[in-house]
């Protein structure tokens, strides 16, 4: 099958949907690769550069033509109509929010799969385009700040007088805020960030940043003052973005609810209360931006000198990077759509990755809207997504509290009636091992992996206890006791000596560098 | 007054404390030594206080000797064999002790018979007359010999496994869960009838059955899942112990007991979660694989690679990532791994080590063997801390590790495996694999990792291709 890479028709795209090294690759799937002359030439991929890596390059009608065409963005109703009937487009889309274009694409009979609509499980990460440009945005976003900044990045004692380093606020902690959390520190600048998801705080410690705490009142809710709760919880959270805005340098808002409106965070008294001189860089300009004042691709600056970047194309600022990204992505994408690798591209409509993407499928000539598909079990592991407070109260689930408070009572129930009818000695010794148990399992709550073998043979050596019983019984009159706890004391006392020797051992291996 | 009595009670309860604080140090690098020192001193404290009472009870010449004898012949044994073992065979050593526990507790289970049930006129059968606690004791008797013998065979069949003495595979026979569910009914039976009249004979059906109880609940477990059973073992061991100390009435036992139990049985839960296992089904036994599938599926070719070829490989690496399993443990080739390490290091190379949760065949084996061949245990990082790292990583060693690499787990939904979480080394820029041949895991499951573009082979004995690396390594 042949694949086609059209140059991007939107006004100021510099991205590319495949570099020469991923259109080689796409070729070694069995492929037959054409790219639309000029395709590449803000991204550094000059025509020539395809030609060496053994692709050809053709004109729009070659490019349009093709069995497969894979772009950037969503094709525009004309570029639709140049598809041939039964051909596969694939690029973003946006198919939620753009009915009107699944529409289109159902018309015009074509298989349309949106890179956009990958799940986000682990194993479609390879092929996630959303994270691979909000990567690169987060990094041009500092880039941007830097180069409006007045000062430098880094703290420095010079002859000519302390510098100090500049102060950075990320919100969201999401690829994109990871990235500039990772490229702001880098450059020197203490980077604060937050996240509605505490989780996350390790993610923002790992990249040098500081994660900022919000002290609320009391965390734990009940049901009856659970608005109540969320109300307090949202102004100790405003109050701190308040307070942290004033006090950074540079201010980086990534926050943003799937199919909503990005939330505002920052607002006009807090930008007033800025510094002359401050950046402001609103990621979720495109969405309506986190910030008061965001204009949407625009650089504003405020009566108080305060800059507020509202730039939409941060990934493409980067086009070279971007389109390597975005084409190692579709590789990705066509490596699982040709499992041959003979050049046929299949769809597995059972397989929820494939099933994700389809916008509309194409059959026996005419295609069918597919959009949108059932929704897909995430994987175990959770994935880093910007969210904000308004989807983030938790909600425990009534049924699992109820039905654990049901169980307890159960056990709680039958335990009582066994213990009940236990003679009163009995009892006593049901108290201490109850209690036993609990400690015990409180008490290694938290062991490091690395310890489980030791941990083990100690309490090999420990339950070799048993000691204890076997000595009491030794002393018996009757032989045939004295004989079985000889032998009981014997097997036990390689146990306590052999088991807690081993652990020396052992322990005496473990070594920092 | 200051008594032998109270003062053995009191020093009984400083040792349980003391027991608690080792289990709590040993979660902790730091606090690790500290904590088997605390052992080892509960254990002396506990030891002579009962030493003492046994002696204040007027215990002949002949007893005590035995005593001495016994404990001196054990201590001898056990310090002997401590220093001896390798600590690639530390499974089976760990698992043969936890037997130990266990007869241990079927021997004071049938003297507790001998001392009340088997001979009514005596002082102690009187005492509990006087009570009404003879059949409380019965039941006791009863109970401890159980859980002894389970916990007995159980880690005999381990270590026979572990020691590669008998085949690994899991043993399946015809309605496994329904002889398993019929020998705890008869178990339940027997106990009553035991309780209303005490005969031996009954004893000794008990004893049988959970000695071929515990025989099969491990038999039927493949040798793959060991991990999980190792530490099953362990609980069940202290729940021997603590049946014992009910027997005895000695709260030292229970507590004991109940702490090895139920720390036992929480770690064996944190790994059946590692591995995506039901717990109620590893305790049940038996929950080794159902079916091998067919290797029908064709994964394509593998490539191999030469020792000469990954040493350029590694030497160009700016990151690597060493993910070892039991196969190391095997050909001992832990030591020329620690040697590979450090001589990437000097080269300014990343090298890391990414340990699976149920890696070799005892929890924490790989971290042990690590630290023996000095790995310093600050770059030995487990699953959860590793697993995102490996697409920013140009090269991953898979050393003897088969079903823990194994991407079939994360993409295959009809996978035996599936659904265990998984060292994703796949997603590395290149993947040398160490393997003796193509055979499959532990879990009879072939591995699509090594058919991938970005996988490599290298075929042969780990211990001696990791040697050959080092000394290819261009200067």
């Amino acid at each position: 099958m042949r694949i086609g890479i059209p140059r991007e028709s939107k006004a100021g795209e510099t991205l590319v949907a495949a570099t020469a090294k991923t259109a080689n690759q796409l070729q070694g799937l069995g492929y037959d690769v054409v790219v639309e002359s000029g395709a590449g030439a803000l991204a550094d991929q000059a025509d020539e550069a395809f030609t060496e890596a053994g692709v050809t390059v053709g004109s729009a009608d070659d490019v349009w033509g093709a069995d497969v065409v894979v772009k950037v963005n969503a094709p525009t109703a004309e570029e639709i109509g140049r598809l041939r009937r039964g051909a596969t487009i694939i690029s973003m889309m946006a198919p939620a929010r753009s009915p009107e274009l699944v529409e289109q694409l159902a018309a015009a009979g074509v298989t349309a799969l949106a890179m956009d609509a990958v799940p986000r499980i682990s194993r479609a990460q390879s092929m996630d385009v959303l994270s691979s440009m909000a990567n690169v945005a987060g990094y041009r976003a500092v880039v941007e700040a830097a180069h409006e900044f007045g000062r430098m990045f880094t703290g420095q004692v010079t002859a000519a007088g302390k510098m100090p380093p500049a102060r950075v606020f990320v919100v969201g902690a999401g690829v994109a805020g990871l990235a500039a959390i990772g490229a702001a520190s880098a450059m020197g600048a203490i980077v604060r960030a937050f996240d509605v998801r505490p989780e996350v705080a390790e993610q923002v410690e790992s990249l040098g940043g500081q994660f900022v705490e919000v002290d609320f009142e009391s965390e734990v809710s009940t049901d009856g003052y659970a608005r109540e709760m969320t109300a307090e919880q949202e102004q100790a959270t405003a109050a701190m973005y308040d307070e942290e805005a004033r006090a950074a340098d540079i201010v980086i808002t990534t926050a943003l609810i799937p199919g909503r409106p990005a939330p505002k965070l920052i607002h006009e008294d807090t930008v007033a209360g800025m510094r002359p001189g401050s950046v402001i860089v609103d990621m979720a300009a495109a969405n309506g931006g986190n910030c008061a004042g965001t204009e949407t691709d625009k650089r504003v600056v405020t009566d108080h000198g305060v800059t507020i970047l509202g730039y939409t194309d941060l990934a493409g600022r980067l086009p070279a990077q971007t389109s390597q990204l975005y084409g190692t992505n579709v590789v990705n994408l066509l490596k699982l759509l040709t499992p041959e690798k003979d050049g046929e591209l299949t769809l597995d409509m059972d397989d929820v990755v494939q099933r994700g993407i389809t916008v509309t499928q194409h059959r026996d000539g005419e295609a069918e809207v597919m959009w949108p598909p059932p929704p897909v079990q995430v994987s175990a592991t959770p994935k880093v997504v910007d969210t904000h407070p308004a989807d983030k109260e938790e909600k425990k689930p009534k049924l699992t509290a109820r039905g654990r408070l049901m169980s307890v009572g159960i056990a709680a129930l039958v335990l009582f009636g066994l213990i009940a009818i236990s003679p009163p000695p009995l009892q006593e010794r049901l108290t201490v091992f109850a209690l036993a148990i609990v400690i015990g399992y409180y008490v290694i709550g938290n062991v490091h992996h690395a310890l489980h073998t030791p941990l083990m043979s100690v309490t090999n050596a420990i339950s070799g206890i048993i000691v204890v019983g076997a000595l009491l019984q030794i002393g018996d009159d009757s032989t045939p006791i004295m004989l079985l706890a000889f032998v009981a004391t014997l097997l036990a006392s390689i146990n306590v000596f052999g088991g807690f020797a081993v652990t020396r051992r052992m322990l005496g291996l473990f070594t920092r560098s | 007054m200051f008594e032998i009595d109270t003062a053995s009670s009191a020093a009984y309860i400083v040792a349980a404390l003391l027991f608690i604080l080792a289990l709590a140090g040993l979660s902790k690098h730091e606090t690790a030594k500290v904590g088997n020192t605390y052992g080892i001193l509960g254990m002396a404290i506990a030891l002579v206080a009962t030493i003492g009472l046994a002696v204040d009870r007027d215990i002949d010449t002949l007893p005590l000797v035995l005593l001495v004898v016994a404990m001196l012949l054990g201590a001898a044994i056990g310090l002997w064999r401590a220093r001896e073992v390798e600590m690639t065979g530390m499974p089976e050593l760990i698992a043969l002790l936890h037997s130990f526990v266990g007869l241990a507790a079927v021997l004071v289970g049938w003297n507790g018979y001998l001392e009340v049930e088997d001979d009514p006129g005596s002082h102690h059968a009187a005492v509990l007359e006087a009570q009404d606690l003879l059949g409380v004791h019965s039941a006791e008797v009863f109970i401890g010999v159980f859980i002894g013998a389970v916990t007995f065979t159980g880690s005999i069949v381990a270590f026979l496994k572990l020691s590669a003495r008998i085949k690994s595979a899991p043993m399946t026979l015809p309605g496994k869960n329904v002889l398993n569910l019929g020998a705890l009914a008869a178990f339940a039976g027997l106990t009553v009838w035991f309780v209303i009249d005490p005969q031996l004979w009954l004893l000794v059906l008990v004893t049988v059955l959970a000695l071929l109880l515990g025989w099969h609940l491990v038999a039927s477990i493949g040798g793959g899942d060991m991990p999980v059973v190792v530490s099953m073992l362990n609980s069940y061991s202290g729940w021997a112990a603590a049946a014992s100390g009910f027997l005895l009435e000695n709260d030292l036992l229970i507590v004991t007991g109940a702490l090895v139990g139920s720390s036992g049985a929480y770690l064996s839960y944190i790994m059946c979660q590692a591995m995506n296992r039901s717990f109620i089904s590893v305790i049940a036994g038996g929950f080794g694989i159902e079916a091998p599938t067919g290797a029908d599926t064709d994964y394509g070719e593998h490539k191999e690679i030469q020792a000469v070829d990954a040493a350029d490989l590694l030497a160009d690496a700016s990151s690597v990532i060493i993910t070892p399993g039991y196969g190391m443990a095997v050909a001992q080739a832990q030591y020329p791994v620690a040697e590979l390490t450090s001589k990437l290091r000097a080269r300014g190379v990343d090298v890391r080590f990414g340990i699976h949760p149920v890696a070799g065949r005892l929890p924490g084996h790989m971290n042990v063997l690590l630290a023996e061949a000095k790995v310093p245990y600050d770059i030995v990082l487990e699953m959860d801390e590793i697993n995102d790292d490996f697409p920013e990583t140009d090269v991953v060693l898979v050393i003897g590790a088969n079903d823990t690499v194994n991407p079939a787990a994360a993409e295959d939904p009809t996978s035996p495996i599936a659904g265990m979480p998984v060292l994703e080394v796949w997603n590395a820029k290149e993947v040398v694999v160490f393997k003796r041949s193509m055979a499959t895991g532990y879990a009879g499951v072939q591995n699509p990792l090594f058919f991938r573009d970005n996988s490599r082979m290298l075929f042969g004995d780990a211990k001696a291709k990791v040697d050959e690396i080092i000394h290819s390594l261009p200067n």
